[in-house]
């Protein structure tokens, strides 16, 4: 199992208990999960992270076996494209970027550059539908959620374009799945940190439509509870339960 | 007792989610029955000995599903005095009032708790401290029965749908009525629970339940901190991965068994009449 959607590093809007690498590798060890990709939470919230980039390799380096970093790029910020060949030097499997809190449109051009970009160094570009629950966001903190149509639109940008999509609920995911064709639906990945399960059987109704090839294991920590995805996938109805999700390195191996 | 059914059931102890929900042919989807059954299945796979259980009048259909008509309201406890009935050996009920109608929701309390329910639902009909939530409050206390009170975590204005409660605006009803026994819903349901635990430390006839869609990281933790494993509730409402993710984090954290056993069932168990659950004393006997 790989988390796709693990981060270190403090949050600015709420305190969020021990977000360091050496807490995640216990986290790791106790859920059994074998390898994160992991994010530098506050780079999402920085003018420029590369800072953040340097502090998030430093970090990891004692743990490159388990922990593989995601820095996080800006398209709008100048020399971009050197950030990506150097994520892709470090063995970087993604790059984050966070077109909301960057205020970026759904149809921004740089995006769609850095997708490609990510995609032709066989890397894949992991979004963020949401860190939080709208109803109980910072009153700073007026980014929204990404919109589906900022996403067809990535998924849309060409042939190597790969794309994790993380903390999304059912309506967005059916929403730009069934608004690709299909061979823009196999650009994307769909982590389950945010789907719901039973009763209404979010992630059971989409495996039976959209297939569990399309979904990854992905749990937002340090910001949400590990447990949440295992039980999820847990509490599958038999016929589901078992079923493999999408290994995150076939999408990059593409 | 319901013991897990494999190894993905940590505890074989009893277990009570104290916040549930079920749906009806009259509710406005299609699938009621199905969502009804995933949430039996999905209790059985946890080890849910009890589900507690309201039915929101029409959830929306007729009326609004936080403001429903005194008829829905009606059909709305028929369900669920049905649903007992047939499923008596796992589902408990509360029975939903509209506090707007007080003569219709005296007559739906006593008309209820007649037939066995257990406790009080109140929605977001009318904030928490209004005048009118008074007689159903004295007659909560005076059948020893609790009021789940539908709360949103820090109201910092008001939403669309819901005429909203916090945790401050309970605890001033909870203060007016000190043989009553509050629980508050869903400290993961919406809204800022940090604001939540302060507000309502020094009442200790309120007792969250710790259902809700959100997991955040510490939220368990900071209601430990700040209230104590003898004031919260385990439960599940609309998500119950949810609800199972926390069971499992409340395993790691360092509670005792007692506190673990207090959180699954014990507390919501002491706060309802007695012989509520057979079922779990049974199992604690046989242990």
């Amino acid at each position: 199992m790989i988390d796709v959607n693990a981060l270190i590093g403090p949050y600015p809007f709420r305190h969020v208990p021990h977000p360091d690498p050496d807490v995640l590798m216990r986290v790791l060890d106790r859920e059994g999960i074998e390898e994160a990709w992991v994010g530098h939470l506050p780079s999402a919230f920085y003018r420029d992270p590369s800072l953040g980039n340097r502090e998030l390799y430093a970090a990891l380096s004692r743990f490159a076996d388990r922990l593989r970093p995601v820095p996080t790029i800006r398209p709008d910020w100048p020399r971009w494209e050197d950030v990506v060949r150097d994520a892709r030097s470090v063995g970087a499997p993604a790059i984050r970027a966070y077109p909301p809190q960057w205020q970026l449109g759904p149809h921004d051009p740089g995006m769609r550059d850095l997708a490609i970009a990510a995609g032709e160094q066989g890397m894949a570009l992991l979004l963020t539908v949401r860190f939080e629950d709208l109803r109980q966001r910072h009153s700073m903190d007026g980014a929204g959620d990404l919109s589906a149509a900022a996403i067809r639109g990535l998924a849309r940008a060409g042939d190597g374009v790969r794309l994790i999509v993380t903390a999304a609920g059912r309506d967005l995911i059916e929403e730009v799945h069934w608004g690709l064709t299909v061979i823009e639906q196999r650009r994307v990945l769909w982590d389950i940190s945010w789907v719901w399960g039973p009763p209404e059987d979010h992630l059971a109704k989409m495996f039976r439509t959209i297939g569990p090839e399309r979904f990854v294991f992905g749990t937002q920590w340090p910001l949400r509870l590990t447990q949440n995805p295992r039980a999820n996938l847990d509490l599958l109805p038999e016929d589901l339960r078992g079923m493999a999700l999408a290994d995150p390195h076939a999408l990059l191996a593409r | 007792m319901t013991p897990g059914r494999d190894d993905a059931t940590t505890r074989t102890e009893p277990l009570i989610d104290a916040h549930a929900h079920f749906y009806h042919a009259a509710a406005g989807r299609a699938d009621w029955a199905e969502v009804n059954a995933a949430r039996f299945r999905a209790g059985e796979r946890m080890g849910i000995t009890y589900h507690v259980a309201s039915a929101l009048g029409s959830y929306g259909f007729s009326s609004p599903t936080y403001f429903p008509s005194p008829a829905d309201v009606t059909v709305g406890n028929d369900v669920m005095l049905d649903i007992c009935a047939r499923e008596s050996e796992r589902v408990r009920m509360f029975v939903t009032v509209n506090p707007n109608y007080t003569e219709h929701a005296l007559g739906e309390i006593a008309r209820c708790l007649s037939r066995g329910a257990i406790g009080i639902k109140l929605l977001a009909s009318r904030r928490a401290d209004d005048p009118l939530l008074d007689p159903i409050a004295e007659a909560a206390a005076d059948a020893g029965v609790p009021i789940l009170h539908h709360i949103w975590q820090h109201r910092r204005r008001e939403w669309p749908s819901q005429e909203i409660s916090d945790g401050a605006d309970l605890a001033r009803l909870a203060e007016r009525h000190p043989r009553a026994s509050f629980i508050l819903a869903h400290i993961s349901g919406g809204g800022d629970y940090m604001h939540t635990f302060p507000a309502i430390v020094d009442c200790p006839n309120i007792y969250p339940d710790l259902s809700g869609s959100g997991v955040d990281r510490g939220m368990l933790d900071a209601a430990l901190d700040a209230l104590g494993p003898s004031r919260l509730l385990w439960g599940c409402d609309l998500t119950m991965e949810t609800g199972w993710a926390k069971l499992r984090a409340l395993e790691v954290i360092g509670l005792s068994d007692d506190e673990l056993s207090a959180i699954r069932w014990r507390n919501v168990a002491r706060i309802c009449p007695a012989n509520s659950f057979p079922r779990c004393a049974q199992a604690t006997v046989a242990s």
